[in-house]
This record gives C-alpha cells, sequence and structure tokens, in this order.
C-alpha cells in the first residue's frame, strides 16, 4: 500500500509567458514568496521544477482552496497588509506577477518586498503599449485593449504604469534593475519597449 | 465499515497540575492500514462532545462516526492511504478513564475528586498511545474546536514527531466569550439539584442542568442566518400562539431534544472538567507570547476557519498564522464561506474536503522526499 493519495497533476505554464521568465530566473531550492499567487500555478510549477521553498498569499478564498488544494502553502490574505508581518530577507525572491498595477500604495509594496526578500520579481502590462496609446488618442475614452480589456468602472486595476515609468520610479528610489525582460505576446522583444512591449518583467535588487 | 472500539491501558499518568492518575485507560479506533514504514499515520482528535467513533459503523450501537464525512476511502482522510486513529479524550465519558470512572483505591466512581486536567494532558495520553502503536512520527493531527486546540498542543509539544497539523474552527487561548458561554453551562449543572456535587453516579442524573448547558451549546455551534433559515419563527404543531409555557417554536423544541438526548449520552461531570481545561487553555500560558510557543515548530500547518463562526471568530484562526508567517513558518490558511456557524466543519464539507486531501497529499509527498 502506497502512503499518499496521487492526486496531483503536473502543472504547465503555456498561459502565461511572464511564467516562463520568472521560472528561467529562479534558483532551485530557492525560497519563493509570490503575492497574488491566484491558484498557485505559478508556486506549483516552481516546486515541481526547480525544488523551491514555497509560500503565497491571495486574496480570494476560492483560489486559496485551489492553491492549496494544489499542495501549495498559500494564506488567504491581504498583500499589502500581509507583508509586513514577514521577517527581514526571508527570501530569496518575492514575485508581484501581473499585480502592481492593482495595489493601492505600489511604492509601498515595492519597498517591503525588497525588505522581505533578497530579490523582487515584478512584472505587469505596459499601459504605453502602441494600441493603448492609440484606443486613447483616437477614441477619446479610458483605453481598451486586450492588455486593458476593463471599462474604467470596473477594472482591478488602479494605477496606470508604463515600462519607462517603472524605470523612473527604481531610479528615483535607488532600487538596482538588474534584469528587464519584454514580451509581445508570448515573444521576447529588446527594440522599442515601451512602444512593442505588452508585459514587462524586471528583477530588482 | 463496521468498527470496534479498542482500549490501551497505561500505568500512569503524570498531569499539567501536578496530580498523578493510575492506572489510566483511553478507547480509540482506527481505519485504514498502517504502512510498513509507519509512515502513513493520522491522528483525528475530537472536539468537546465527541468520542472515538469518528468514522463507520459502530460495532456496539451500530451508528456513523461524527465524522464519517470526513474519514473514509476516498474522502478527506482517505483510509485507503493512510492509517486514521481516534481517541475519547482524558476525562471523557466514552470509555476512556474520567470523573465516571471508579477509583480504585476507593472502588467507587472518581466524581469530583477526579484531578483537573488540561489540553496538554490529553495531548499527552494521546501521545502514551501514539507510542504504544509503534509510531515515531504521524503525518498529521487534525481536528476542529477543542480537536483543534489539542492539533495546536502536539505541533508545540512533540514537534519532532508531526509532520503537519491541521487546526479547524479553532483558537490558541480561550477568550472571555467562551470561557463564558462554558461557565454558563457548568453553572446550570451545578445548580441542579440532582448534581449532588457530583456524587449521583447512583442516583439520578443532573439531567435538566447538562441538558440546559446543551441547549446554549448548541445556540453557539449555529449562526444567526443557519437559525433563521432552519427554524425561523416556525411554531411546533400548532398555528396560533397557545399563550402558555409548553414548546411553541420551532427552536425551542429543536433545543429541548438535542438537550434531553445529549443527557443520554453524556456525563454531566465530563462537561465540568473538560469545559474547565478548554477554558485554561493558552498555548501562551498566559505571557501573550504565542511566537515564543511556535519557535521550535517546524511542522506544516493548514489553518481553517469558517466566515459565520462566532464561538471560534476568524480572527482567532489569523492570529495563529500571522505569528507563525512571522517565524517564516510552513503555514496555509483558508477562511471558508459558510452559513453553519461553527458547526460548519461537521457538517459544511466539500470546500474542507478539497483543502485538507490536497494538504495532505503534499505533505506525504514531502515526507517521502525527505
Amino acid at each position: 500500500m502506497s502512503t499518499a493519495a496521487p492526486v496531483h497533476h503536473p502543472v504547465t505554464l503555456a498561459e502565461r509567458p511572464d511564467f516562463h521568465i520568472i521560472g528561467e530566473i529562479i534558483q532551485p531550492r530557492s525560497r519563493v514568496l509570490d503575492l497574488g499567487c491566484g491558484e498557485g500555478e505559478l508556486l506549483a510549477w516552481l516546486v515541481e521544477n526547480k525544488s523551491v521553498l514555497a509560500r503565497g498569499v491571495e486574496i480570494s478564498a476560492q483560489q486559496v482552496r485551489k492553491a492549496i488544494a494544489r499542495g501549495v502553502s498559500v494564506y488567504q490574505g491581504d498583500i499589502e497588509e500581509g507583508l509586513a508581518d514577514y521577517p527581514d530577507k526571508a527570501f530569496d525572491y518575492v514575485i508581484l506577477s501581473q499585480t502592481l498595477q492593482e495595489t493601492r500604495a505600489p511604492l509601498e509594496v515595492l519597498r517591503a518586498m525588497l525588505r522581505v526578500g533578497k530579490q523582487a520579481i515584478i512584472s505587469f502590462p505596459n499601459f504605453g503599449h502602441w494600441r493603448v496609446r492609440a484606443s486613447m488618442l483616437f477614441s477619446g475614452q479610458a483605453p481598451k485593449t486586450r492588455l486593458f480589456p476593463y471599462d474604467w468602472y470596473n477594472s482591478p486595476n488602479i494605477h496606470f504604469l508604463s515600462i519607462n515609468d517603472f524605470e523612473d520610479l527604481c531610479s528615483d528610489n535607488g532600487f538596482r534593475i538588474e534584469r528587464r525582460y519584454f514580451l509581445a505576446g508570448s515573444r521576447r522583444i529588446s527594440v522599442l519597449p515601451n512602444l512593442l512591449g505588452q508585459t514587462a518583467v524586471f528583477l530588482v535588487g | 465499515m463496521i468498527v470496534e472500539a479498542r482500549l490501551a491501558q497505561f500505568d500512569s499518568i503524570a498531569l499539567e497540575s501536578g496530580a498523578t492518575l493510575s492506572p489510566v485507560e483511553i478507547a480509540y479506533e482506527t481505519w485504514g492500514q498502517l504502512d510498513t514504514l509507519r509512515s502513513n499515520a493520522i491522528l483525528i482528535t475530537h472536539a468537546f462532545t465527541g468520542d472515538a467513533h469518528a468514522a463507520g459503523i459502530s460495532h456496539e450501537t451500530g451508528r456513523p462516526g461524527w465524522w464519517d464525512n470526513m474519514i473514509g476511502p476516498g474522502k478527506a482522510f482517505d483510509t485507503d492511504h493512510y492509517f486514521v486513529i481516534c481517541s475519547n479524550v482524558l476525562g471523557g465519558c466514552q470509555g476512556t478513564t474520567g470523573p465516571g470512572s471508579l477509583n480504585p483505591a476507593t472502588g467507587l466512581p472518581y466524581a469530583m475528586s477526579f484531578p483537573v486536567f488540561t489540553i496538554r494532558d490529553m495531548v499527552l495520553l494521546q501521545k502514551k498511545l501514539v507510542d504504544s502503536l509503534g509510531i515515531e512520527c504521524l503525518l498529521c493531527v487534525a481536528g476542529g474546536s477543542m480537536g483543534g486546540m489539542q492539533a495546536l498542543e502536539w505541533a508545540v509539544s512533540y514537534p519532532e514527531m508531526v509532520r503537519c497539523v491541521i487546526p479547524i474552527a479553532t483558537t490558541w487561548r480561550h477568550s472571555a466569550q467562551q470561557i463564558a458561554f462554558n461557565e454558563v453551562g457548568r453553572q446550570a449543572i451545578m445548580a441542579d439539584p440532582d448534581w449532588c456535587s457530583g456524587d449521583y453516579y447512583d442516583k439520578k442524573p443532573p439531567a435538566r442542568g447538562l441538558s440546559v448547558a446543551r441547549m446554549v451549546g448548541h445556540i453557539t455551534y449555529m449562526s444567526d442566518e443557519s437559525m433563521r433559515e432552519k427554524f425561523g419563527r416556525k411554531l411546533r404543531d400548532k398555528e396560533k400562539f397557545g399563550f402558555d409555557f409548553g414548546v411553541e417554536f420551532e427552536v425551542e423544541s429543536y433545543l429541548r431534544y438535542r438537550g434531553t438526548q445529549f443527557v443520554s449520552r453524556f456525563d454531566a461531570n465530563s462537561y465540568l472538567y473538560i469545559t474547565k481545561a478548554e477554558d485554561y487553555f493558552d498555548l501562551a500560558n498566559g505571557t501573550g507570547q504565542l511566537t515564543e510557543a511556535f519557535r521550535t515548530v517546524d511542522t506544516r500547518f493548514l489553518v481553517i476557519s469558517f466566515t459565520s463562526d462566532w464561538l471560534y471568530p476568524s480572527y482567532q484562526s489569523q492570529e495563529i498564522v500571522r505569528v507563525l508567517r512571522r517565524l517564516n513558518g510552513d503555514v496555509a490558511y483558508c477562511d471558508l464561506q459558510s452559513n453553519y456557524g461553527h458547526d460548519a466543519f461537521l457538517v459544511d464539507v466539500a470546500e474542507q474536503t478539497e483543502i485538507v486531501r490536497g494538504f495532505l497529499d503534499s505533505t506525504a509527498r514531502i515526507a517521502r522526499a525527505a
């Protein structure tokens, strides 16, 4: 008789190109905290493929349930409150994937991430992308694109930032950008990222 | 699945109060098979009025166990994979030595001469049982309410013996409100003239007092919403008010039924002692510093609370989670949506099953890799 129920499913990252990059950055056996980890797909993948020590925070009870069912140690809570509890440098990496634009106080979150983690990995949708610019320019209304599909009144995004905005923020606050990746769809690009990049991933030290 | 109660006996147990109880018996049941490495054992710890009969059909009574919806083949605690143990707590009245047991020194029931014991003492007796079964490390200790207190105590007292704990709908120390409700129950029993200072074993038990205590308890286990849904203002077998003090409302009838039913299966003195053990429970030993209690613990935690539980409110679980996070512990936490109040961990088990199953599976995987 075996000792455990065989209920775990392998995780695929097909739909999230930024996850691939995060997977590349993270060193095996490191300690990882994922803020706003959803159903824990990334963490489960990192546990399976990089043997990391994984922790996650998620506000939605339904997603927390799915994450725990997946075997990831996730707690239900608010990332902005929750970060305060962790000791300094408790993690090698603190990940904030596609969530910075949804936080009430992004700068405070970034500072807390760098206190709790040795390095922070931040990915976000680029508000400087040409489609966003064009949408605003031609419609004269709050931009709606594939990347920002919401109406202004029901969007979870409360701060809009471009790649250049983020770089400015880092230099103004002394955050050292160690690596940067830009994606158009699932393709990596390097030319005119603030115009052509849809998603940015930064490794900040 | 028919299960039989078993009994283990130990020469003595040294209690936190300084008293010694000798000899001591513990009633327990088991389900599933212990594997050859003895690595798949799970201890289920029961709530206040529970017993060792957590699952399956009792050989003696024909009744299903109190957590039969959670324990069994294919269920959250899957007995096709795990060896599950549940014992009656110290001081209980369902087979384990308690106030109703005979004191060998006198040949009479202990009654109120039974030593006062704590949650830690309950856990010590469970540890003796686990040791006697030849199990060096439990995969998990899990329980709700007072069972959750025992699970937490296991993690603090014997961290090297538990890979993970699942405290559900519980607290790390009894609050003023929880103590207050217990005190009302105790006073109801002690105010009953049939209580006779606890010496009622050869007489009529304090049925009215115990029944009132249970009625109060049942109110605290439900929620405003679940009572409104279940009873509302419905009248029992009548259309109009009777303008008297017989049973009128459905909710009265329900509480009286529950109270009366309880008297036939529970000992009033056990009620007094066990509620006392709950009230003494404080993992931080009065220091307010839960962090110290957990400092050396490297057990995995899955903490579960329920949104409508006002007896063991979610904030009490969140305090546990916050301290574990401060210590960078391995903790998963979910506040499950339910309208069933404190009873949710017993009745609203679909989502609870989903997370317990995944958590146990990943713990077993980690244990195998270690």
